[in-house]
């Protein structure tokens, strides 16, 4: 083991940060509808995947800028995340089920990508990819930097939502006693649409930063659950700020294990941090 | 089917299954029935911890891949002959299993999506030791040089036998603990575990016990999986596919029978193969997809829940005996013995309990005398619920004493606080939701302070069915029951315990009139038969009737004790009921 210099170390982190904004922008939908309506979507991976390859098509074959496709993409899918919000409360799907349901969406929307983009890595060769900042000694790309102020600005949008706005307020509501909630004249049905047709939205939201900057494959949905699980439960399911700063506590001491040891080692970092923080944090979790 | 049904037809199928590499089928059905039987070992193992106890784990790849890599680096690299390898493999599965159950399953907290989560996490540490050191350094092990064992015609028919052995061993591993004392303790478990360690059910032992099981099961299934693939790697080995397949087959089967895991197994492992080997590869795979999207809306509880219920009854069936008259609830005093002067049979000295910061219990000493019926009262939040929980072992004191027939029971586990001779029923009903009314009150005899065999704890059940008058409803689910009857049942799971002490907690708390009276008289009933019972109450005209002698209790404090009459006349008890007097 050698240290790394401090241009290198700060190199790190920097990608740490950027690479944490995106853990916690895919976290965000997962959260929120796990700790709001007690769905575990699996699914949402594969529509953040569907999203970045939209992106990728509209941007390549329609010529559309990247950033301007997500005006196209946000609402249908919307239209998705109610749709399937429908289906669990029309057949009370289980938090256990919700896992399985949901893991045959993902299947399906994987077989789609497949049919239309084939098993092959594509990249999105966009105006942004190529351009880097220079900060002193440290160089920001673009496409990072965009995912960074699109994860903060989602998280806080939600943070703020649930916290400052009386359909938010009543969501918690809600989320903690249905009945109750109800009774106090809560609509826990369009509530749950609008959680579920927001929490897709941003899953298209991840895929147009996925889009940016990485390589996509079918496949890739699978490599993502695991990192974005221990995220998410790490940040507290259905707190909006959690799996932001999760993600960033997660993906800053992957990236300076990378630097310190071998990349190989990193999942042991983060892995053993939560199991960790899992056994030993008091209280709620 | 009778169980000795059961395994007759496990032996002769698997005994026909036997001979299927006699028939010199192409290999390829060697290979898809091999697949079958790899699956079925994994979800069946699997369920062993997950579906019976509902501990959920993401984590069974880890321990099939630990299986997987143990006989590989022995295989390959230390010459060990490949069948000396597969008890390794699930020797260091089962006991990597007891060292996570060891930490994680101490943990209260660690439930549900934690533990599922925390299982998933153990899988990429795993995976990332073993591919950071030598055990496989990164390119993965190649076993094409290990010789293998020829069962039968060919090669191929050797892993066809040993997945089928494993898996026969496998299945009848699952059918046995499920009617075993573990199985049905798992059951409870997964019900409610707080009410299954008061019952006497050591949850933290069996909790590991089916992990470590369910693993080792898991780790040969890998060490034969090793060779059968003979090139592994740590992307394949411990990719999101094992875990994510076994909860699926699990769940599609249905995780309360010992046969849905396998059927799942079947069910999936077929469509996998039928869709995914022809030329509609991608297509078959979205048919999985939607057949289990339409699988779990359809049928929550899995292709085998609806068995699940006529299975429970058939277990029985020997229950056509007239129950006996009520034996006593344990040999304590006669029944008239002068009660001032019965010794103690519960002491409680300077107990204190405190919950971040707010003083539930201080410096609570009292005493319960053999044979004697002790009201304990005191205004809402006056710690009554709590020193029950203390006593009963549900939390440990911060300290202080208790003495119960001369033993030191403070602080030791809930269920050997119930194995001394302490039973408890709980203000709000928490019976065990999936069992029937009779399965729980057969489980509390089984575990409790009698710890029966499972004849016995049926004979008793039945008898404190009859007592309780809820023998016309003993194949019902608890739901069925109205609030009086399942109050009735927690005194009936208490009493098939045959506690030499019972804590009644508010049992008569939301009936009416006449169901109080009913209720007021069983208690009756039970002291005469000479149990110890210490009655936590508000309904004073029951306390009255009942009690011997009445503690009370304001903010966490004995501030009187004594005889009914006298203590309900004191000041300060009027005080804390009504607030102190105007002139005062």
């Amino acid at each position: 083991m050698n240290l790394p210099g401090p241009t290198l170390l700060g190199q790190a982190v920097l990608s740490g940060i950027f690479i944490g904004a995106l853990y916690g922008l895919l976290g965000l939908g997962l959260s929120l509808t796990w700790g709001l309506l007690g769905q575990i979507n699996l699914a949402h991976f594969a529509l953040a995947f569907l999203g970045a390859y939209l992106t990728y098509h509209l941007a390549t074959v329609g010529g559309l800028d990247p950033l301007v496709t997500f005006v196209l993409i946000a609402p249908g899918f919307f239209a998705l995340g109610v749709a399937m919000q429908w289906l669990f409360a029309r057949f009370r799907v289980s938090p256990l089920n919700s896992l399985l349901v949901t893991f045959g969406f993902t299947v399906i929307i994987e077989t789609v990508i497949q049919a239309i983009w084939t098993a092959d890595f594509r990249r999105l060769d966009s105006g942004y990819g190529d351009v880097k900042f220079r900060v002193g000694t440290l160089f920001v790309p673009l496409p990072e930097l965009l995912t960074f102020c699109i994860a903060i600005a989602l998280s806080l949008g939600a943070w703020a939502l649930l916290r400052y706005t009386d359909i938010g307020r009543s969501m918690r509501a809600a989320a903690e006693d249905p009945p109750i909630a109800a009774a106090f004249g809560v609509d826990e049905r369009r509530l749950a649409y609008l959680v579920s047709g927001g929490a897709a939205a941003v899953a298209g939201a991840a895929g147009l930063c996925l889009a940016l900057s990485q390589t996509l494959a079918p496949s890739q949905i699978y490599a993502w659950i695991g990192v974005i699980f221990a995220v998410v439960m790490m940040g507290g399911p259905g707190r909006a700020l959690g799996p932001l700063a999760a993600g960033i506590v997660i993906g800053v001491s992957e990236a300076v294990t990378m630097a310190v040891t071998a990349p190989s080692w990193a999942p042991v970092v983060s892995f053993s941090l939560l199991i960790l923080l899992l056994i030993a944090r008091p209280g709620k979790a | 089917m009778s169980p000795r049904g059961v395994v007759i037809s496990l032996v002769v199928v698997t005994a026909a299954l036997a001979a299927v590499p006699l028939l010199g089928l192409p290999a390829f059905y060697e290979s898809f029935l091999y697949l079958v039987f790899h699956w079925i070992v994994l979800a069946t193992s699997w369920n062993i911890l997950s579906g019976y106890s509902g501990y959920i784990s993401f984590g069974h790849g880890a321990f099939f891949g630990a299986g997987v890599y143990t006989t590989a680096t022995l295989a390959a690299r230390y010459e060990v002959p490949f069948l000396w390898t597969l008890p390794v493999a699930g020797a260091i599965a089962a006991v990597l299993a007891l060292c996570v159950g060891l930490v994680v399953f101490r943990v209260r907290r660690v439930r549900g999506e934690l533990f599922a989560l925390l299982t998933l996490a153990v899988t990429f540490v795993l995976a990332t030791i073993i591919l950071n050191t030598p055990i496989d350094g990164g390119p993965g092990v190649y076993l094409s040089a290990v010789p293998i064992p020829k069962f039968g015609p060919s090669v191929s028919s050797t892993f066809y036998l040993l997945a089928l052995a494993l898996a026969f061993a496998t299945l009848l591993i699952a059918f046995v603990v499920r009617r075993a004392r573990l199985g049905r303790g798992l059951f409870a478990i997964h019900d409610d575990e707080d009410v299954a360690e008061v019952m006497g059910v050591p949850t933290y032992r069996f909790k590991l016990a089916a992990f470590a099981l369910s693993c080792a099961l898991a780790g040969i299934a890998g060490g034969i999986h090793a060779l059968f693939v003979s090139y592994v790697t740590v992307g394949e080995t411990f990719s999101i596919t094992v875990p994510l397949t076994v909860v699926l087959m699990s769940i599609l089967g249905g995780t309360r029978h010992w046969a849905g895991p396998a059927i799942g197994a079947t069910v999936i492992t077929a469509l996998m193969y039928a869709f995914t080997a022809g030329d509609y590869a991608i297509a078959g795979k979205a048919v999985v997809g939607v057949v289990l999207i339409l699988v779990i809306l359809f049928m929550p509880q899995g292709l085998f829940g609806r068995w699940r219920r006529g299975d429970d009854a058939a277990a029985r069936g020997v229950e056509a005996v007239t129950p006996s008259q009520p034996q006593p609830v344990a040999e304590a005093a006669a029944p008239d013995a002068p009660r001032a002067r019965a010794p103690a049979l519960l002491e409680i000295r300077d107990l204190d309990k405190a919950f971040e910061g707010v003083q539930a219990l201080r410096r609570v000493t009292l005493d319960v005398r053999e044979g004697e019926v002790l009201g304990l009262l005191g205004p809402n939040g006056s710690g009554k619920s709590t020193l029950i929980n203390v006593v009963s072992g549900h939390y440990r004191p911060d300290a202080g004493g208790i003495v119960f027939r001369g033993r030191e029971i403070a602080g030791i586990p809930a269920h050997r606080i119930a194995r001394s001779g302490i039973a408890r029923t709980y203000q709000i009903p928490r019976p065990f939701r999936e069992l029937t009314v009779r399965d729980n009150v057969t489980l509390a005899a089984m575990f409790g302070g009698a710890t029966l065999s499972r004849p016995a704890a049926e004979r008793e059940a039945a008898r404190w069915l009859e007592f309780t008058q809820l023998d016309a409803k003993a194949d019902a689910l608890p739901d069925a029951l109205n609030l009086h009857q399942r109050k009735f049942l927690e005194l009936a799971r208490a009493l098939a315990m045959r506690p030499q002490l019972v804590l009644l907690d508010e049992v008569l708390s939301g009936l009416n009139p006449s169901e109080i009276d009913s209720a007021v008289l069983l208690i009756q009933d039970i002291r005469r038969q000479g149990a110890t019972i210490v009655l936590v109450e508000h309904v004073m005209r029951a306390v009255l009737a009942l009690a011997d002698r009445i503690v009370v209790l304001n903010h966490g404090e004995v501030i009187a004790a004594g005889a009914p009459a006298a203590v309900m006349r004191e000041p300060a008890v009027v005080t804390a009921y009504l607030g102190a007097p105007i002139h005062a």
